[in-house]
C-alpha cells in the first residue's frame, strides 16, 4: 500500500502521535508571567527554589485530600456537623489549607442527591481535590449538569430514584462546593483510613457513589 | 432582602457572573454568604466595591418550564445583591 504513509504522516514510529513543539511565540500572558517571575525573583521576593515547592504543593493535590475529609465526617458527628457548618474551618483544622475561596459542604443523604457544576468557568475545590478532570470543564458538562442533571448522571451510571430530590450547586462566584457523600451501608468495621479509600472524586462532585466496599 | 427574589432581567457589557440562565428568574434566598468584592469591578483591575453574596435557589420547573427533567428538583446560584429584586 504505497500510498497509506499518508494517514501515518503524523504518528511516531511507535505508533503514537508527535506532540507538537511548543517553539511558536509567546503569548501576552506567558510574557507577562515570565517577566513578573523574574522581577519577583531579581528583587528578592521569592526564589525559584520556592516557586518550584509551590507548583509541587500544588501539583500534590489529590481528591485523597477531600476523601480524608468526608471519612472524618462519616465517623465523628461532631466533625461533620462542623463541616456543613463552616467547610474551610472544618478542613483548615484537619491542616487543609483550602485557600482565599469559601467552602459549603453539600451533604447527601437518602432523600437529596446533590452535584456540582461552574457554568460560568471551571470552579472546583481544587485545594481539596486537586485538578478538575477535563470533562468537568467542557461545556457538554457545564450546560448539561443544569438543564439535564439526571440524564448526565445516568451517563455516569448514577440511577436515582423519582422522589430523590437533585440539588445542583452552580459555583457562580466565591464559593467553592464538596459534596459529602452519604456513607454507603455495612461499612460499620471500617477504620477512617479504610473508609477514605472508598471515597472516589467523582462521588465528591456528585457525578458518582462512593464504593461500597474496599 | 426578602426571601423571594428575582435575578434582573438585565444585559450590561463586560464581565459579570449573573449566569445568563438564571437572568429574570425567581427563586429563594438559601443563605447569606456576606460580603465580596464586585467581580465586575475586579475584572478591569479596579478597585472592587463590597457587594453583599447570596445563595439562591431556583427551581427547575422555574428555570426551563415546560422542559424540566423532574419540576422539583433544584439549582442554587451565589448572586451578588445589586442583581437581585424583591418580589
Amino acid at each position: 500500500m504505497p500510498h497509506d504513509h499518508h494517514d501515518h504522516d503524523h504518528l511516531s514510529p511507535s505508533g503514537h502521535p508527535y506532540r507538537q513543539d511548543n517553539d511558536e511565540p509567546l503569548t501576552y500572558w506567558q510574557r507577562m508571567e515570565i517577566a513578573v517571575r523574574e522581577l519577583l525573583i531579581e528583587k528578592g521576593q521569592l526564589s525559584p527554589a520556592e516557586i518550584a515547592a509551590q507548583i509541587d504543593a500544588m501539583d500534590a493535590r489529590s481528591p485523597a485530600n477531600g476523601a480524608a475529609v468526608v471519612a472524618r465526617a462519616w465517623v465523628d458527628p461532631g466533625f461533620k456537623n462542623h463541616l456543613l457548618a463552616n467547610a474551610s474551618e472544618a478542613s483548615r483544622d484537619m491542616g487543609f489549607d483550602i485557600g482565599p475561596p469559601h467552602l459549603i459542604a453539600v451533604e447527601n443523604t437518602d432523600k437529596i442527591h446533590n452535584l456540582i457544576v461552574c457554568t460560568l468557568c471551571s470552579c472546583y475545590p481544587r485545594n481539596l481535590l486537586g485538578l478538575p478532570p477535563d470533562w468537568y470543564k467542557t461545556r457538554a458538562y457545564r450546560s448539561r449538569a443544569v438543564s439535564e442533571p439526571r440524564a448526565v448522571l445516568r451517563e455516569f451510571g448514577v440511577e436515582l430514584p423519582d422522589d430523590m430530590q437533585v440539588r445542583v450547586h452552580d459555583s457562580t462566584a466565591d464559593m467553592r462546593y464538596i459534596v459529602l457523600p452519604a456513607r454507603p451501608a455495612g461499612t460499620e468495621g471500617l477504620t477512617e483510613a479504610e473508609l477514605a479509600q472508598l471515597v472516589t472524586r467523582d462521588s465528591m462532585i456528585g457525578t458518582g457513589l462512593p464504593r461500597s466496599s474496599l | 432582602m426578602a426571601d423571594r427574589v428575582r435575578v434582573k432581567p438585565l444585559t450590561p457589557p463586560g464581565h459579570v457572573r449573573a449566569p445568563w440562565y438564571l437572568r429574570g428568574k425567581t427563586g429563594v434566598i438559601e443563605r447569606k454568604l456576606g460580603e465580596f468584592g464586585n467581580p465586575e469591578q475586579l475584572a478591569y483591575g479596579h478597585v472592587a466595591d463590597p457587594k453583599p453574596l447570596y445563595r439562591v435557589r431556583f427551581s427547575m420547573a422555574e428555570i426551563w418550564g415546560e422542559a424540566a427533567e423532574n419540576p422539583h428538583d433544584t439549582i442554587d446560584a451565589e448572586i451578588y445583591g445589586h442583581w437581585l429584586e424583591k418580589v
